[in-house]
């Protein structure tokens, strides 16, 4: 076998140009397929980072009346749902991939808020516990956070973020200012601002229902949930968010913590559900797969042409080198042998131009990525395959020419001229 | 008896006319003979060494090689009878180009399955035994005429045939090339190996200590015949 291939390396050797034209159908075919691999592969991880936010991992699991998110504000308090206690915290943290929790109550159409005569427009107000901000990765830029005291006394204190603080302050100090919140007065403490902010790529419009759903242009007003009864009212239902372990945990994370929430749920229109970025993610990466798998089968079909053409040069090569095998027969080679040679020559041939062809593709995705400004990563599963692919293709074409070699009638061949 | 034909026929089908290539052909060699088939072209006699070294089958009539019925055999079979019992020379020396004299040596040995260092210490000792243990890993193409022709008996002679088969060996040599191979064989057959060689040349297959003529497919040489009569009492 070792012998074999060494033959055939040094066949191809000898005829390096004839060798390479044979190839090329596959370099180019392999080579289509590694750079389409690679850009939907690239594309894959843009969408996932831009759509979950990379390293952030944070779900969320709202309440939802009959699909549509329920708002406290205009639903007023919802029948049948429980305050979650610190015991159900507890065993959301228990759950597997569940990193942290936090819970939190929400107006996501604030209104009512001023600063002087400016009113936040647009904006949201949360009342959070103290594991929000580290939940979702919020820093404190100034001022200073909410300390324990701050909810044991019920202090009407506010964070700001900074989108808040920009259009409620515009650049002006705003420590220690008062807002006022549905007509009762919060000091500023701080300013926050989320850690990693990404800023993702809007294509649609339901890219951007999901970007405005993970956070707001408006601003965000933070207040001790404790306090959230002063301007709102008590017993609210809260939301859940939580942090998981990885981007890939997310969506059975954000599930189980709806199921375990839910079975808290007496109602029977009003659930618990977890906003499934990861899902949403999926999706989009699937239609861009979808359509670039057109371009993989399309690509197939040089891979097709290519094996054609190493039929049809082994065929040749056959025919010219009757005698030898003539030869070979006449001193003892067994069919099979013959049948080896040839099928070890044809697919070292194809799996060589499926190494090139993977090198081409490599620097095809790099380049392609380059132009057009997409993400290309290399998917080694692919790489595999394609020299795997090439190899098959090269013993499969290769077939029908070294069973011809192998049986030929050596009187004739060795007659060959 | 290492090599019995018995009435063997070799007919070829032409259209709707069958033509007999051979007829009645019936021959025994011994171990350690050294024989020369002669015969013009056309007579048959390439038809001959294609039966008896494995390459053909007769139309009808027997083959017993090292006792064995050869007709019986697989194709597998056959290839390993050519393999184990039988060494080709050919008028045309059928060298690779590419690999050296060493290589071209020890391909059978390959299809023997036997390791690559042994191969080369046996494909070595048969160009040595040829004369040409110094011209290992030269290429055909810079081999004289004569030197590739003891290559090819090298290659003949290595994995120990029974028989070693000549067609036309010095056909493609000039005199003084083919005389040195004639001394060769002369050697290789003092040592114990059986020769069979087909040759149209008189003076060639004066070398052989036993001739025989095959005229239209007809054996009829004087020392054949005579040994038929011995041995076959039927006939």
């Amino acid at each position: 076998m070792l012998e074999n291939i060494r033959l055939s390396i040094q066949g191809i050797w000898s005829h390096k140009m004839r060798s390479f034209l044979t190839m090329l159908g596959i370099i180019i075919g392999i080579a289509a397929i590694i750079s389409i691999v690679s850009t939907i592969k690239g594309t894959n991880e843009q969408i996932k980072q831009n759509l979950v936010g990379a390293g952030n991992n944070t779900v969320e699991i709202k309440l939802y009346q009959n699909d549509w998110e329920y708002e406290a504000a205009y639903n007023g308090l919802p029948q049948g749902v429980p305050i979650i206690t610190d015991e159900i915290r507890e065993s959301i943290l228990e759950i597997d991939g569940v990193e942290k929790a936090s819970l939190y109550l929400n107006r996501n159409y604030a209104e009512g808020i001023y600063y002087h005569n400016t009113s936040l427009n647009g904006g949201k107000i949360y009342g959070i516990d103290e594991q929000y901000f580290s939940t979702c990765g919020y820093q404190i830029q100034k001022g200073r956070g909410f300390v324990d005291k701050d909810y044991k006394s019920f202090r009407k204190v506010a964070i700001l973020d900074s989108a808040a603080y920009n259009s409620l302050f515009g650049g002006n100090e705003p420590i220690d200012q008062t807002i006022e919140i549905q007509g009762e007065p919060f000091t500023v403490i701080g300013v926050c601002e989320k850690s990693n902010t990404f800023k993702p790529v809007i294509n649609s419009m339901e890219d951007y229902y999901n970007y405005m759903a993970a956070g707001s242009d408006g601003g965000i007003i933070f207040i001790p949930d404790a306090s959230w009864s002063i301007p709102y009212s008590y017993d609210e239902p809260q939301n859940l968010i939580i942090r998981a372990a990885s981007t890939d945990e997310m969506s059975s994370a954000g599930r189980k913590c709806a199921d375990l929430l839910n079975s808290y749920v007496t109602s029977s229109d009003i659930k618990y559900k977890a906003s499934d970025l990861l899902e949403q993610a999926k999706s989009l990466q699937e239609l861009s797969a979808a359509t670039n798998q057109q371009l993989i089968w399309i690509a197939s079909i040089s891979l097709l042409v290519g094996g054609i053409g190493v039929m049809n040069i082994m065929l040749v090569s056959v025919t010219e080198r009757t005698r030898e095998i003539g030869l070979k027969k006449a001193i003892g080679a067994r069919k099979r042998r013959i049948l080896a040679q040839f099928l070890t020559e044809a697919a070292v041939l194809t799996s060589l131009g499926g190494i090139i062809g993977v090198a081409a593709g490599i620097v095809m995705a790099q380049v392609i990525s380059r132009i057009s400004q997409t993400p290309s990563a290399i998917s080694v599963p692919a790489i595999i395959f394609s020299v795997l692919f090439s190899m098959a293709i090269g013993i499969l074409f290769g077939l029908l020419p070294s069973i011809k070699a192998a049986n030929l009638n050596p009187i004739d061949a060795l007659r060959h001229e | 008896m290492i090599l019995e034909l018995e009435h063997v026929y070799k007919d070829y089908i032409q259209g709707k006319m069958s033509v007999h290539i051979l007829k009645d052909i019936s021959l025994s060699v011994e171990e350690g003979e050294y024989l020369a088939i002669m015969g013009p072209s056309g007579s048959g006699k390439t038809t001959l060494m294609n039966i008896i070294g494995c390459l053909d089958k007769p139309t009808s009539g027997s083959y017993h090689l090292n006792g064995k019925d050869v007709l019986t055999y697989s194709d597998n079979e056959l290839s390993d009878t050519r393999l184990y019992n039988i060494g080709f020379v050919f008028q045309s020396f059928h060298l690779l180009p590419k690999q050296t004299a060493l290589e071209n040596v020890y391909l059978p040995l390959i299809y023997a399955g036997i390791s690559k260092k042994e191969r080369i210490e046996r494909a070595t000792e048969a160009l040595e035994r040829v004369g040409l243990g110094d011209r290992l890993h030269f290429k055909p193409t810079q081999l004289s005429g004569g030197q590739q022709q003891r290559v090819a008996i090298a290659r003949a002679i290595v994995n120990h045939p029974t028989i070693l088969l000549a067609d036309e060996p010095t056909g493609a040599l000039d005199s003084s090339s083919g005389e040195q191979v004639m001394e060769l064989f002369q050697k290789l057959n003092d040592e114990g190996i059986t020769i069979i060689m087909i040759t149209h040349d008189a003076e060639i297959a004066s070398h052989a200590k036993r001739q025989a003529i095959i005229r239209d497919g007809i054996l009829t040489g004087r020392e054949a015949l005579a040994y038929e009569k011995t041995t076959d009492s039927d006939n």
